[in-house]
């Protein structure tokens, strides 16, 4: 695990999402509604579908294909499809960054 | 003797229910009964993907103590006495039934000799005619057939799609949408037959209304399906294009349900029966906290998705093709459209384009239509406005 830098705290709108590819491997990194920066898996756990296509309410994904919903502060399957959580990483906004623990 | 809940039909409606009776805290007995012998899987990978995913795990139903009866149809049921009687003459008890027995693949009469999906085993034996040079002819351009002839195509296949209305998916979505597939399909090779009726079909062959005899490797039919509804009819409940239910998802008879494909109800003034998985999901949902005496009210919009090729379409609500409907201009390779009622409340919305291009869109409409927003047409048709914004400011 190391701290990347990842992306400007501008690049995400409010209730937002974006893709992050890095070492050959694709996360997810969100700005909820009170400006919090969160990052997961970028794959939905059901099909491999990238969540940044998704829509974010507040702290929730919703996945674009089949409509799993996962809280994205803990990882956890809101509504099915999806059975398995998504696995959470550390983010912290530095300098008008934002760095995630991948 | 023990009872609790039975539910007849593991499709993706009962099992949602099973499990959604757990996650709310049932504790009781709970039966879930198959007349397919495989663990329930999901259905629309069949046409799309041709691949097999299980529903949840075999452990899944072991750890929630939820017992699977597959390969076991049920005979008859007793109201009376509460008994589920299935073939061999075995009886359960229930204090709560649900039937979510689900849909099958429709056939008019004279083609009865080709082939239909609807099962896994169905995918296995229509996947393994799909080879380079195979000639499939398909009747019917609704979304079953339209998929198969994309995944047909990508096996190398020849395609014939013979459709008897005017154009493709007529019943289903808006012209600006099937346009767009009608076009890719014409583009990647597939023949495509408008207006064209077919009188009679078999294994290998395919008669049009005007008498011209078309030959074919293999002969697949998606012409619509139908409601299995002869077990709750022959038990006495009130069927109307599928099992009639309240708001509830309560039949006509005591402590008895019905949710899914199979059943019939009240969505916002219309009695409608929808074929959708995410439709089976909701009412699984729902019917479940309903048997639990959780009466809630049912909003969930009605929603699909189709992919054909890299194109995904999604639709939400109900349109009414009758009526007008508004473009908005996305500019970007992808098609969105909706419809308002005469009050202007969003009622319906559906986008096409490449992987999930129109999907974030789609789902904020899907969000304006369940919260009855009142909006302005002309606002939402232009791109420039921020649809996100507009659901923040409802």
């Amino acid at each position: 695990m190391a701290w990347i830098d990842a992306c400007s705290t501008n690049d995400i709108d409010a209730e937002d999402v974006i893709r992050f590819d890095h070492g050959g491997r694709t996360f997810a990194i969100y700005r909820n509604h009170e400006d919090g920066y969160f990052c997961t898996d970028g794959l939905c756990t059901h099909e491999d579908i990238h969540l940044a296509d998704g829509l974010v309410m507040e702290n929730t994904i919703e996945c674009p294909k089949h409509s799993s919903i996962f809280d994205f502060t803990t990882g956890e399957v809101e509504t099915p499809p999806a059975c398995n959580n998504l696995h959470c990483y550390k983010t912290k906004v530095e300098g008008g960054r934002v760095l995630v623990d991948i | 003797m023990m009872s609790g809940v039975v539910i007849i039909g593991a499709g993706e409606c009962g099992v949602r229910a099973a499990f959604a009776l757990r996650e709310h805290g049932y504790k009781g007995e709970l039966t879930l009964i198959g007349a397919e012998a495989a663990l329930p899987y999901e259905r629309p990978p069949l046409s799309k993907a041709g691949e097999i995913r299980l529903i949840r795990t075999a452990e899944a139903y072991s750890d929630n103590q939820i017992a699977l009866r597959l390969g076991k149809v049920v005979t008859n049921i007793d109201f009376g006495s509460r008994l589920v009687f299935l073939s061999g003459g075995e009886a359960l008890a229930y204090d709560h039934l649900l039937f979510t027995t689900g849909a099958r693949a429709r056939l008019f009469s004279g083609v009865e000799g080709c082939l239909t999906l609807r099962t896994d085993l169905d995918a296995q034996v229509i996947l393994s005619r799909l080879s380079p040079g195979a000639k499939i002819g398909i009747i019917g351009g609704g979304f079953i057939g339209l998929e198969l002839a994309a995944l047909a195509r990508k096996a190398g296949a020849e395609v014939t799609v013979i459709e008897a209305g005017p154009r493709l998916l007529g019943r289903a979505v808006p012209p600006q949408i099937a346009r767009v597939l009608q076009e890719r399909h014409s583009l990647e090779g597939v023949s495509l037959m408008l207006d064209t009726g077919v009188v009679g079909a078999s294994a290998n062959q395919i008669v049009l209304a005007d008498g011209t005899l078309l030959e074919f490797d293999a002969v697949i039919a998606g012409v619509g399906s139908l409601p299995e509804t002869a077990l709750a009819e022959a038990a006495g409940l009130a069927v109307r294009n599928g099992i009639a239910v309240d708001g509830d998802f309560r039949t006509s008879a005591p402590q008895v349900f019905a949710a899914g494909d199979c059943c019939n109800f009240d969505w916002r003034g219309q009695q409608v029966r929808l074929e959708s998985w995410k439709a089976a999901q909701d009412q699984g949902e729902h019917v479940a906290l309903s048997i639990l005496g959780r009466s809630v009210p049912y909003n969930k919009v009605p929603w699909f998705w189709s992919d054909q090729y890299d194109l995904s379409l999604q639709v939400a609500g109900i349109f009414d093709l009758g009526a007008p409907i508004h473009s908005r201009a996305t500019g970007d390779g992808t098609t969105v459209v909706f419809q308002c009622d005469a009050q202007q409340n969003l009622v319906a919305a559906a986008g096409i384009g490449p992987g999930n291009a129109t999907s974030k869109d789609i789902r904020i409409f899907e969000k304006l239509i369940e919260r009855q927003t009142i909006v302005d047409a002309g606002r939402l048709a232009d791109p420039s406005q921020n649809l996100k914004r507009l659901l923040a400011a409802t």
